[in-house]
Formats: structure tokens, C-alpha cells, sequence
């Protein structure tokens, strides 16, 4: 330990970048610019793979497509082609029903720039789909945010027929069916052993 | 053949804020690396090589900010590698540069990592709408809110601890002159009674949005025992990274993170983790995580974390593992930088050199980091002693 510790002051700038540099004296009455908005937009082709396109013409038709692994017998939805656990390829097609439980949720409270279609409060929440091994996002509908539990039995909600798209969008959200909720016994780990059938 | 003893000798930050509309990017890095740099009693004539990292791009709508930067910090020419890592990179970025010097690729390396949140919109910039699947719909807190619920749920926790931790990490950031929040009048109930902005998380329960940029030298053993100053030595450094989506994964404590805590802690010999670490800098950008790491880093039995907010045994004033001493993420945010303040701040515990946040007597010290949904660890343990 030195005899006189190190001390940094924040408000001291480091000696080599205190130098003051001004503006040429030609522009030196104009207005300092401090900051400039540069919105930026970037367009661009996604190609969803195999497994992904399954799902997502699937869609198109109210159906929601898992995919299977062969090694763990884990179902992952939205299936990504491939088994994050055991590495592999997954291949065999699983048809879930639109219902599950709300494994957890938030309630937001606060307005969101990007999504001025959602309206606080509301409730997004990871939904476990019967058979499924692993939760997806969505909102929690036509039910008070406040009512929403653990293991809320839930069922999806379509757009209409005519909207239908190939897109994770056609589902609006989920609303409670009103079945009693799921009894969860390890929370830590909910309900997605892959010990499924 | 064995690692290269590596040493920290060099510690340079910025003053978090809102907005540095003071400097550009560059500004912001230049006074980050020089004051580690006079730290250190160097010039960059001694830099062999820097190491950047950087959260996402579009954070500021930068492209690859790292090419630009290598001129305006005055070190074109020497070999420069960029990390990213999420919400981790910080930590990240040093256990990267450490490694350059373990195995002896370079002898002194500058790190550096940044975040200028003013001159874009992090909150939104990852909650992009996408075809395949459903938004988060709520932001980062949206996200890591159910995962906190769960924790409470799980640990039958007392509401409030939440609060306590927040309350906690603002009053450790007074005696921080470099902390963006010096929140002096802050109460307890004003915490407790701040609104719900993303139920179970309040507004002060909720990291704010800096900018600010962080670095530090690292150094070989020959110069690390030459140094005319204080130095801290890297006893151990860890990454791991999970899938954020597969069947059985425990987001409360994820896999990941146990495994970078095993191997960490053994490599720096530790057994006892909570009675052989003197103090903690942890990422915990939303109040919950404190107890929820405490857990998944083995300070405390699963279910259990709580318990040691609640008895304050993570305070600076009589805590026995006193965990963000600086005020920690939830007091200075500029997320890219977040990681590498962690694994600084442990260090400069271990210099002595923490000023009026000083731990008395720190020997021992981790600095953590995570990122991405929880699925990228970074970690490394610093001590006085080589």
C-alpha cells in the first residue's frame, strides 16, 4: 500500500483531456449544438428455418406446432429446430391444445412509447401450454390484471378469422378460463420437467 | 503451464448521470481511460493492447463504435478487440483482457467499457416487435418482474425486501462521488410508496439510465510487484452462458450462474464463501436479485437469501458481507459499463482505495456480472494478497 492512497475526484477532469477547446471565432455566435435526433431505420428479410416456418403457417390455421426432442422428450414451442439441452435436432411435430397456466406474470403500470395499444395496467405473463416444456410471453386479457395468479388457468384468445396471419400475432392474448388454478409443487423449476405424456 | 499472475493497477471512472451532454462518446471514454491511466502512473506508451465492450449497437445507433474510438482515445495501432456479452459485457470485457495477460499474449492491457444511454433508447431498443414471437411487451423490468415473483413466491420472502435492498444500495451511493443517484433525502417510505411501474417491481426499486464509461490496466506479475501503488490481484475469473429458453431451467438461479460461482470461487480457493469474502459488487439492477444471487451464489441457502437483507448483513454499516458499497446498478446504470464498475469496484475494496465506501479491511472482493434474460455470467475474484 503506497503511503498516500489514490484519490479521483469526479468532478476533476483527468489532466491530460482538461485542455478547453473552443469553435472556429467564424461560428462562434451561433447557437452550440449539444445534441441531434437521427432516427434510424434498419428493413430486413427473416427467413424462419424449417421448424419455425412449421409454426408460423400453422398459425395461419389457429394451430400452435411444438417440436419434440428426441433425447430429453422435452416439447419446445415455439420450436427452434434444435434442442438447447441435449444439442440435437428436433423433429417430431406436436399439435398443443391453446390452453395453459400462468406459470408467472408482471402487471405493468407504465405507458409504453413503442406499444401505445396497451393501455396500464396490464398483465404480461409466461404462459405454460398443456404439454409444453417451456413457458412463451403473452398477455393476460378480458380479466382484471389484479385477479391474475400463479397458475391462472388461461385459454388463447384469436384474431378473427379474417385477420389471421402467419404470425405469433394472432394471438391477441390469453383470458382465463375459470378452471380452478394449477396447483405448482416446484416453483423453482415450474412444470417443465420434459416428463410430458 | 501455469497462468501469468495478472494485477490491477489502474481504475478509471466517469461520473454516472443521466446525461454527459458535456462530451460525445469519445469524450466520455478519454476521461474513463486516463484517469485509469494516471491511476496507474501510465502513458499509453505502456498499453499493449485494449480491450472494449459495448451492449448492443443500436443502444446509440453506432455501428461497431469501437473502429472510431481507437482514434479518438490515441491508440490507433495497437490491437484492439471488442466483447459483447449483453448486460455483462462489462465484466466480460475484463475477464477477456486478464486472459490476454494470463497467458501472456500481452504485458499490459487497457480495458474499457461504456454506455451513453442519453443519446438513445435503451428501455425500448431490445422490445422490438417480431413475427415469430410474442413481445416482452414491457421492457427489461417487464421481463425480470415474473422471475422475481416467483423468487417470492418460492422463498415465502416478506414483501418489503425489495425496498430494503433499494433503500440500502441509494444510502451506500452518498459516500460514492462517482454514483449518477445521490438521493440524500430518500426515506424508506418513500421507497415503499414509490409507484408500481412493473408489479412486483416499484420506480425505486429500478436502476436508473446512465451514461458513463469505466476502465481499468491490467498488468503482468514483474510489473504488478513493481508498481509504485496500490494493486489488486485477479485470483480468479469466470464466464458461462445458458440458453435463455429450454425445458427445466431454473430462472431464479440458473444454471449458468451456479457453475461460474463453482468455478470462480474454486479457483481462488475460496471454501467458505461467506466468511472468506470481505465484500461484494453484484449486478443487481432491479431490487429482488439481491437475495435471489446471494442464494445462486452460495452466500446463502436456497430460499434463504432474504434473511440476510432483512438482518443487514449485506450493509457497508455492520454487515458481515456488505454487497454494493458503490450503490451498484441500482445507483449508476450505463449498462455496458455496469459489469466492469462491478469487477472495479472490488478491486479498488481490495487497493483500499474505495474512499468513503471502503470496506474496512478488504482483503477478498467478486465482482459479478449478468445479462441477456439472465443467461450470461461474468465473475472474478480480487485480493490484496498475490
Amino acid at each position: 500500500m503506497p503511503a498516500q492512497p489514490f484519490q479521483q475526484d469526479p468532478s476533476v477532469p483527468p489532466s491530460c483531456v482538461v485542455e478547453v477547446t473552443g469553435v472556429p471565432e467564424k461560428v462562434a455566435s451561433t447557437e452550440p449544438v449539444q445534441s441531434v435526433r437521427t432516427p434510424i431505420r434498419m428493413e430486413y428479410t427473416y427467413t424462419p428455418g424449417r421448424a419455425l416456418s412449421d409454426y408460423l403457417v400453422a398459425m395461419k390455421d389457429k394451430k400452435i406446432i411444438a417440436e419434440r426432442c428426441p433425447e430429453t422428450g422435452q416439447v419446445f414451442v415455439p420450436p427452434r429446430g434444435v434442442s438447447p439441452v441435449a444439442g440435437v435436432v428436433t423433429a417430431g411435430k406436436v399439435e398443443l391444445p391453446a390452453t395453459g397456466y400462468v406459470e408467472s406474470f408482471n402487471i405493468t403500470r407504465v405507458p409504453i412509447a413503442t406499444r401505445p395499444d396497451l393501455e396500464p395496467p396490464y398483465c404480461s405473463a409466461w404462459i405454460l401450454l398443456d404439454g409444453a416444456s417451456i413457458s412463451f410471453m403473452g398477455l393476460v386479457i378480458n380479466c382484471e390484471p389484479e385477479s391474475v395468479k400463479l397458475g391462472t388457468r388461461v385459454r388463447a384468445v384469436w384474431k378473427p378469422d379474417d385477420e389471421l396471419e402467419m404470425a405469433a400475432t394472432n394471438i391477441l392474448g390469453w383470458e382465463p378460463t375459470g378452471e380452478p388454478d394449477v396447483e405448482i409443487p416446484d416453483i423453482e423449476r415450474i412444470g417443465q420437467k420434459g416428463d410430458l405424456e | 503451464m501455469s497462468k501469468e499472475r495478472t494485477a490491477v493497477v489502474g481504475v478509471g471512472q466517469t461520473k454516472y448521470a443521466s446525461t454527459r451532454g458535456d462530451v460525445s462518446m469519445a469524450g466520455l471514454l478519454r476521461e474513463a481511460a486516463y484517469r485509469a491511466l494516471e491511476m496507474a502512473g501510465m502513458t499509453w506508451d505502456d498499453i499493449d493492447a485494449v480491450v472494449m465492450g459495448k451492449a448492443p449497437d443500436f443502444f446509440e445507433g453506432v455501428m461497431m463504435p469501437e473502429i472510431y474510438l481507437a482514434e479518438a482515445l490515441g491508440c490507433v495501432g495497437k490491437p484492439i478487440m471488442r466483447v459483447h456479452t449483453a448486460g455483462s459485457v462489462g465484466g466480460s470485457t475484463a475477464n477477456v483482457a486478464a486472459s490476454m495477460v494470463q497467458s501472456r499474449v500481452h504485458e499490459t492491457v487497457l480495458t474499457i467499457a461504456w454506455e451513453k444511454q442519453s443519446e438513445s433508447n435503451a428501455m425500448w431498443a431490445l422490445s422490438l416487435p417480431q413475427p415469430f414471437t410474442t413481445s416482452v411487451n414491457a421492457g427489461a423490468g417487464g421481463y425480470f418482474s415474473p422471475i422475481m415473483r416467483r423468487y417470492m413466491a418460492m422463498s415465502n420472502a416478506p414483501e418489503l425486501i425489495g425496498c430494503m435492498v433499494a433503500f440500502k444500495d441509494r444510502q451506500h451511493a452518498l459516500a460514492n462521488p462517482y454514483a449518477h443517484l445521490h438521493q440524500h433525502d430518500l426515506t424508506f417510505d418513500q421507497v415503499v410508496e414509490s409507484p408500481m411501474l412493473w408489479d412486483p417491481i416499484r420506480y425505486s426499486e429500478t436502476c436508473p439510465s446512465s451514461d458513463g464509461a469505466c476502465a481499468m490496466i491490467l498488468t503482468d506479475e514483474a510489473r504488478g510487484d513493481a508498481h509504485d501503488g496500490p494493486v489488486a490481484w485477479i485470483k480468479g475469473t469466470a464466464m458461462r452462458s445458458e440458453s435463455n429458453s429450454y425445458g427445466g431451467r431454473n430462472m431464479v438461479s440458473p444454471a449458468a450462474s451456479e457453475e461460474c460461482a463453482n468455478d470462480v470461487f474454486a479457483q481462488a480457493g475460496i471454501h467458505d464463501r461467506r466468511k472468506e469474502i470481505d465484500a461484494v459488487e453484484m449486478y443487481v439492477p432491479f431490487s429482488w436479485y439481491e437475495p435471489m444471487w446471494l442464494e445462486s451464489l452460495g452466500f446463502a441457502e436456497k430460499g434463504e437469501g432474504w434473511r440476510m437483507v432483512e438482518d443487514g448483513s449485506t450493509a457497508r454499516e455492520g454487515g458481515d458481507l456488505p454487497v454494493n458499497c458503490s450503490g451498484g446498478v441500482l445507483s449508476s446504470n450505463a449498462i455496458g459499463a455496469s459489469g466492469m464498475i462491478r469487477f472495479a469496484e472490488a478491486a479498488l475494496q481490495v487497493m483500499g482505495q474505495a474512499g468513503d465506501r471502503q470496506v474496512d479491511g478488504c482483503r477478498t472482493a467478486l465482482g459479478h456480472a449478468y445479462g441477456g434474460g439472465a443467461q450470461y455470467f461474468a465473475m472474478w475474484i480480487v485480493a490484496s494478497d498475490k
